[in-house]
């Protein structure tokens, strides 16, 4: 790309042949918000091309971050195994990692961690603590090196979506506890895959946002896994009260 | 003006003289001059309609590098990887015609929105499996600066295809080959099956193929509008309005053997706007017939298809619109959440929607019972006669459902093998062809996309080979046959 500097010059109105007729625009985005353009940030973004250029450039490095966060450390398999391997990158990213028979090993505040795992060629992991780590559906792959895995808890991981769920099978022999709770990207169609995981006893979709009905989609995902205790939503919330039930907090937002 | 300026009383004696008298024999006629120049300045200040120079905001531009027929999920594809792969920012000029803005008629609106790697070629397999990557890091492609990322919807719950006994060493030698192409697929035998899914009755059943990543369901609108969104920001120019003539001009050459040969290159493309006869010529280098069902018409305006029958002249381009119907219902002891896309034996296929027990579904007709593709009018006796008894047998619990609504869609048919056409025609030079899918043209959008843009940007195919798609075929007689077609 051109050094976004060099084009100083103002938006002029693009020749488009199609002024007037009605734009795909974005899905959320409301009929209002294009004509208000109510950051100053947006407003230049609209106007100038260099600002539109740096922030396009600030977000590709921003993904590019992730990406880095997120590269393969399956080539360490050969050499130290891939229980090393996987807990390798899980320190690294800022989880923890519970080998059996030991105790938790978790990175301090400046990020540096024990090296003595280097040392657990034969022992198995069993939990993983990934909460507030940058894991991505390229990272997943250097999780799954963790083949006896019981419990792995993602909470409010920013990038773990409905494609990272489906990629969770070959965890379904050892996999008895999985927490995705605050998840922003995970939705009920994620959920759904994962049926595979016929191990799991305890699952915890709390406070999931994407999910369009919690309530619904808990007995759904009760149906789906008989053997397992979801926790996380009172299937109560999508029920209307009755006249007589009405709650006693009017200004409580209205369920529905 | 300056009378107004001076005092009245003032300029009522000094200018006395009307102006327009004669004073030894010259006329100004001031009055009537003023007056022009005032209307003429009021004309060329903003705010009014300036008659100096005709509107043309709704006619396309009069040159552009390449002319794409046809602005669906293709279309756009091909528009974005132009864009994408172009060397020089802002090199290539294109402009996407499109008949309906409001995509009516277009299989990309109309579409059940799957995507699968469960096919028997190879390419189809790599093109599938792109495109899965593609809409997985969909908000990186078609990142807009201030518009809100996509929301695919996208239901990673997977294909299952049934294979009766006769079908079964075919569908283990595709699983085979979809394997060491990189498709997570499992074979399953009717106990496993009735193990993972016990709302099914395996009757009838050999074998089961199940698809467990990169496959599912996804909004083809959404991939439509954020595709649009994208390729505008890029600089593409849009208009609507359809094709009407091709203008080219022909050669004559001598082939290796010292035959003679007509090759044909298209310098113009004259759209014709909506609801008037105005046209705009469009000079061109280079046009994408990408306009899904109704491609062969676009084929036939530059020539494709005139000649004796059996030359290459004489090949036309053998894609027509085939109606296909896709019917919803409610069910409510149907199967659950994990429910993936059941395609049976019969070719009835139906699938999950959203967490109310609706699903949808249809089943393709055979030959003899294809429906006229003259309107989208929905037969509501096909659903009750050929697709609920397969459904029902399939699934127990499909003996009770109620119909909630339906709609039609085209396939672009290709009635040759019923698998893309790409690249370009050997005569008509620079003519690309990009349609023809047959029902997974929407799956394989992204590949396909960046394959023609390959091809026109650099000559040849780089990432995936698509030679087997390639216009000749037809001419051959080479059929490159899929045998997983729904």
């Amino acid at each position: 790309m051109a050094a976004p500097w060099l084009s100083l010059r103002l938006v002029a109105p693009m020749w488009n042949g199609t002024r007037g007729i009605h734009r795909l625009g974005g899905a959320v985005v409301p009929e209002g918000n294009q004509k208000k353009e109510r950051t100053m940030l947006q407003f230049l973004t609209n106007h100038f091309y260099d600002v539109e250029a740096l922030r396009g450039y600030l977000l590709q490095r921003e993904m590019s971050k992730v990406h880095m966060k997120n590269r393969s450390f399956t080539w360490l398999e050969e050499q130290h195994g891939p229980y090393s391997a996987g807990a390798f990158f899980i320190l690294k990213q800022g989880g923890a990692v519970k080998f059996r028979d030991k105790e938790w090993i978790r990175p301090d505040k400046y990020g540096h961690f024990s090296p003595e795992f280097w040392n657990f060629r034969e022992v198995p992991v069993e939990a993983v603590d990934a909460s507030d780590c940058e894991i991505n559906y390229e990272g997943l792959d250097n999780l799954l090196l963790l083949k006896e895995l019981q419990s792995l808890s993602l909470q409010r991981c920013p990038h773990v979506d409905d494609w990272c769920l489906s990629r969770l099978y070959p965890l379904a022999d050892s996999l008895q506890e999985l927490s995705l709770a605050g998840c922003p990207r995970v939705s009920e169609r994620g959920l759904a895959c994962l049926h595979h995981l016929q191990n799991l006893r305890r699952l915890d979709i709390s406070d999931l946002p994407a999910v369009s009905n919690p309530g619904l989609t808990q007995i759904l995902v009760e149906e789906m896994l008989p053997n397992c205790k979801v926790v996380g939503v009172d299937w109560a919330e999508g029920l209307k009260l009755g006249p007589e039930e009405q709650p006693q907090d009017t200004a409580s937002p209205a369920l529905a | 003006m300056i009378r107004r300026v001076l005092p009245h009383g003032l300029g009522r004696g000094l200018l006395t003289r009307r102006p327009g008298t004669r004073r030894g024999g010259f006329s100004l006629d001031w009055d009537g001059k003023v007056s022009e120049i005032k209307k003429k300045i009021k004309s060329i200040l903003p705010g009014t309609s300036c008659d100096l120079l005709p509107d043309t905001s709704h006619l396309p531009p009069e040159h552009s590098d390449v002319v794409i027929v046809g602005g669906g999920v293709l279309g756009l594809s091909v528009a974005y990887w132009l864009k994408k792969l172009e060397s020089r920012r802002g090199g290539i000029r294109v402009l996407v015609v499109e008949r309906d803005y409001t995509y009516s008629q277009a299989s990309t609106g109309l579409s059940v929105g799957g995507i699968c790697q469960q096919f028997s070629l190879p390419e189809n397999i790599q093109l599938s499996l792109f495109s899965a990557s593609f809409l997985r890091n969909i908000n990186e492609y078609l990142a807009v600066t201030n518009a809100p990322p996509l929301d695919l919807q996208f239901n990673p719950s997977g294909y299952l295809l049934l294979a009766s006994e006769k079908d079964a060493a075919a569908m283990e030698s595709n699983v085979k080959v979809q394997k060491q192409e990189g498709a997570k697929v499992c074979l399953m035998s009717p106990d496993q099956l009735r193990n993972k899914f016990p709302w099914i009755s395996t009757e009838g059943v050999a074998l089961a193929s199940y698809g467990m990543e990169n496959e599912g369901w996804f909004d083809p609108w959404c991939l439509l509008q954020g595709l649009r969104q994208k390729v505008e920001s890029m600089g593409v120019f849009f208009c609507q309005g359809e094709v009407t003539r091709f203008v080219s001009s022909s050669q004559r050459m001598l082939t290796t053997d010292d035959e003679m040969v007509i090759l044909k290159r298209i310098h113009e493309v004259h759209v014709k706007m909506d609801h008037s006869l105005e046209y705009q010529p469009v000079e061109c280098s280079i046009v994408i017939n990408a306009a899904g069902a109704w491609s062969a018409q676009i084929a036939a305006l530059a020539g494709i298809g005139k000649g004796p029958p059996g030359t290459l002249q004489g090949t036309k381009l053998p894609v027509e619109p085939r109606k296909r119907y896709v019917y919803v219902w409610h069910c409510p002891q149907g199967p659950g959440l994990e429910t993936p896309l059941v395609a049976d034996t019969s070719g009835a296929y139906f699938r999950r929607e959203g967490l109310g027990s609706n699903y949808l579904g249809g089943r393709s007709p055979i030959e003899e019972e294809e429906p006229d593709p003259e309107n989208l009018e929905v037969d509501h006796d096909f659903f009750q006669e050929k697709v609920w008894p397969h459904l029902a047998l399939r699934v127990p619990a499909f003996e009770t459902l109620k119909v909630q609504t339906a709609w039609a869609g085209y396939y672009d048919y290709n009635t040759f093998d019923q698998n893309g056409v790409v690249g370009p025609h050997p005569l008509v030079v620079n003519m690309y062809f990009a349609t023809g899918f047959s029902g997974h043209g929407l799956q394989q959008a992204p590949g396909v996309g960046r394959a023609v843009a390959e091809m026109i940007l650099e000559g040849s195919f780089q990432t995936i080979d698509l030679s087997p798609f390639l216009f000749n075929r037809f001419y051959l007689g080479e059929k490159t046959q899929e045998n997983n077609t729904m």
